[in-house]
């Protein structure tokens, strides 16, 4: 059975946008893939180096500390991915490169 | 075929219809387990309908899906919508491990055992940002493909290939081992036994359909096992809390677990071997108090699990299977929420089995401790029994220190706890298989594409035909598959330590070169050959040397204090499992402990402030550089190889234009690639 997808790779020949686009793109994404990185080290090991400060506050029983490290710093990463989906989605835009 | 599929395809449009009928399907087969439970139909029985029933839904699945299509059998024809792709995503990576062990791992350590929630989970983070949608937009089948095309062909490839096996080998092994403890418990047959019946579920799903077949699997394997995790937990909520709630309302178990332990402990007591005494308190040594040793282990552990997550094949070989890059990227967003609704329940369990335990067995006379835990007196594969009532003190009432339980025993026996009907225990069962046999599917299929694809295919016969590749794909997943469930069979539960070094494997061998090459330009194939090779010799000779040589390492690198100290922990270990050599060496360091000196590297090993030390693991002394535990091996190794790659390329000459316009190509969503080297096209 032939291969659509060989046959896209092949037939490409000549880059999809031109340099200059293809350049300010790059630099936007990488902001954003920064401020995601960001994002996640501050929730996955920053807030955690205060858990022991964090602690003493209890809410619903929780320890806040605990919390965090259990549910706080999970929600986050969940949020931030699909925040990060449709952000890059509008950068594509933007810039005309996304697929067709 | 797939350019028309894009366009409507009947399949995928009724896709929700299909999933939709099958979970209203199991929820009515286990309502009809359940009323045939009332009827008195034997437990056993039961056992077999749900094992039976759901192994043969999965082999339906596969052998509906079955595929002659090469790309319909690597990347399931690229049309697996990103949802469902999530679905199959959190299923591929929820093992044996995260199912039954989760939780219990977190009954034991406490704060300690969120680094696994936090680790298993965070590391998508660094998939979603920084690989999938650019291993989508590359468009093969493998991620050693990726390796060849950036790298200049088949050294880069070789060795990506080698530290894909190495990782998924050892990780496939405990997940069969996981099939065969649940098989063996609930069909009543011996392990070596259930270790084949697990297999052929998982052979049956993969070898006809191949990554379409498996997709489809998993997906539905998914449902089961995230209804089987979920409503033991709500049942569980509903009987301590009287509200079912589990995420939300276990934080009043927390608090009551706070105040039972300062209660054992005024009682004199001290938490039995492994056990935290203080449930919620973060980075504590044995005595309670802060400790810095502690704090470093738990995040090098995060570290190496995210960075492994975000380097395993056979996850990031999911991403391939999207019909878009824009679907990529939002599928990892739903394998993480997907993922996310098991973890977040995982500390539930924990709390609520602790609190059950503390509040109701803790203080009990011995002679009448409740059924359940009778029932789990049994003996387990690791020598003891799961559940192991010692009377330490002989005075026939039951102390903290003296109930000792196996983790795995808390998820499992959650449905006992609780006093509910057997069809929830075999729902449990039906679920931590679910999720041991989608993962073994997912690696083996890695593993057996990594071998038919890439080592065969590119490197050995590059004009094979298309039929001749698939017979080879599947010959080879047999092949490995019986490897695999051979070692299974005879190393058995000594071996699931193992998973733990099958992320930092991965990590410190794959992380660097793949992100380099996305995000590095100037990555040179030398440079990322010896990035690769530097990470994973180091982190495995690590490995390796420090858990079977502890001894030997801790007097490279340790202070003279710390080499006594090891020498004298051998003597304390059951003579049948050290070597008598070994039991001789240290017997002659402690009794020359004077004029030991300071290991030749020991201003190397208390670089940062904590010594390198040994303790007593697995029956062996295993060494600690900077006093970390060696699961979390990766903490040298990535840096290194990220290191490695940056200098080498600083040395080397710079990759070609065309390498740097296929560059360009994968960054940007629209368009096709221009591969550098045409011969590592697909077809």
């Amino acid at each position: 059975m032939p291969l659509v997808d060989s046959q896209e790779v092949q037939g490409a020949r000549t880059a999809a946008v031109d340099r200059a686009t293809g350049e300010a793109y790059w630099k936007k994404t990488s902001g954003l893939m920064w401020t995601v990185l960001a994002i996640w080290f501050v929730a996955g090991f920053g807030i955690h180096l205060l858990a022991p400060m964090l602690n003493p506050i209890h809410i619903l029983g929780f320890p806040l500390g605990f919390y965090m490290a259990a549910q706080g710093s999970l929600i986050i990463f969940v949020v931030a991915l699909f925040w990060f989906g449709k952000r890059q989605n509008q950068i594509d835009e933007e810039f005309g490169v996304q697929e067709d | 075929m797939s350019a028309s599929a894009k366009e409507k395809d009947p399949f995928i449009a009724s896709l929700g219809k299909i999933y939709a009928g099958y979970t209203g399907g199991f929820a009515v087969f286990v309502i009809l387990i359940a009323i045939l439970e009332q009827m008195g139909v034997p437990d056993r029985i039961l056992g077999y309908l749900f094992v039976g029933l759901t192994i043969g839904v999965y082999a339906y699945i596969g052998i509906i899906s079955r595929t002659q299509a090469v790309a319909e059998y690597y990347v399931a024809g690229r049309r697996v919508p990103a949802l469902y792709n999530g679905m199959a995503t959190g299923s591929d990576w929820m093992s044996a491990a995260s199912f039954i062990g989760m939780a219990g791992s977190l009954y034991a350590l406490g704060y300690g055992g969120l680094a696994f929630i936090l680790g298993w989970t965070g590391g998508y983070m660094l998939v979603a940002v920084l690989l999938a949608p650019y291993l989508r937009k590359f468009g093969q089948y493998t991620v050693p493909d990726f390796l060849g095309a950036r790298y200049g062909g088949n050294a880069a490839r070789l060795v990506g290939v080698i530290v894909l096996i190495t990782a998924s080998f050892v990780y496939v092994v405990a997940q069969i081992v996981g099939v065969g403890i649940i098989t063996q418990r609930f069909l009543d047959v011996s392990f070596g036994i259930a270790v084949f019946v697990g297999l052929a579920g998982i052979l049956v799903c993969s070898m006809l359909g191949g990554m379409r077949a498996v997709t489809w699997t998993q997906v539905a394997q998914y449902i089961v096992l995230i209804i089987a995790y979920l409503i033991p937990a709500f049942l569980m909520s509903a009987k301590v809390t009287g509200v079912p709630l589990p995420q939300i309302m276990y934080g009043f178990a927390l608090e009551r677990i706070e105040g039972l332990e300062n209660q054992f402990r005024a009682a004199g007591m001290v938490p039995p071997p492994g056990v935290t005494g203080w449930h919620t308190q973060p980075f504590i040594g044995a005595n309670g108090q802060f400790s810095m040793p502690a704090a470093v282990n738990f995040f090098a552990l995060v570290f190496c699990l995210m960075v492994g997550t975000a380097a395993l094949p056979h996850i990031l070989m999911r991403y391939f299977t999207t019909p878009s890059v824009r679907e990529a990227r939002q599928s990892v967003a739903w394998s993480l929420f997907f993922i996310f609704l098991l973890y977040f329940t995982a500390p539930a369990y924990a709390a609520f089995g602790k609190v059950e335990i503390y509040q109701n067995i803790i203080g009990q006379p011995i002679a009448s401790l409740p059924e359940w835990i009778k029932n789990w007196q049994i003996m387990s594969p690791y020598g003891v029994p799961w559940i192991n009532i010692v009377d330490v003190n002989r005075d026939g009432i039951l102390q903290w220190n003296e109930f000792r339980i196996h983790p795995d025993v808390v998820v499992l026996a959650t449905p006992e706890i609780a006093g509910l009907p057997y069809v929830i225990a075999g729902l449990v069962a039906a679920g931590g298989l679910a999720a041991a046999l989608s993962t073994a599917d997912g690696l083996l299929l890695a593993l057996a594409n990594a071998l038919s694809h890439d080592v065969y295919y590119k490197m050995i016969d590059r004009n094979a035909p298309t039929a001749r590749r698939l017979i080879i794909s599947r010959t080879l997943l047999i092949i490995v598959a019986i490897a695999a469930a051979w070692t299974a069979g005879n190393a058995g539960a000594d071996i699931l330590f193992l998973v733990a070094w099958a992320f930092s494997i991965a990590a410190a061998g794959l992380f660097a070169a793949l992100v380099m090459g996305v995000w590095y330009k100037k990555t040179t194939n030398t440079g990322a050959i010896a990035g690769m090779a530097v990470g994973y010799v180091v982190t495995f000779g690590y490995l390796i040397w420090s858990e079977w040589f502890g001894l030997n390492f801790v007097q490279l690198f340790g202070a003279k204090e710390q080499i006594v100290a090891a020498a004298r922990q051998v003597g304390t270990i059951n003579p049948n499992f050290v070597s008598a050599e070994l039991r001789a060496e240290a017997a002659a360091i402690v009794a020359n402990a004077a004029n030991v000196k300071d290991g030749a590297l020991s201003w190397f090993g208390s670089i940062i402030g904590i010594p390198t030390d040994t303790v007593v693991l697995r029956n062996r002394v295993v060494g600690r550089l900077w006093g970390i535990n060696n699961i979390s091996g990766g903490i040298i190794g990535v840096p290194l190889s990220f290191l490695t790659i940056w200098l080498v390329s600083k040395f080397t000459t710079a990759p070609s234009q065309a390498m740097q316009d296929f560059i360009d190509d994968i960054r940007i969503p629209k368009g096709g690639v221009r591969l550098a080297d045409q011969r590592e096209a697909v077809e």
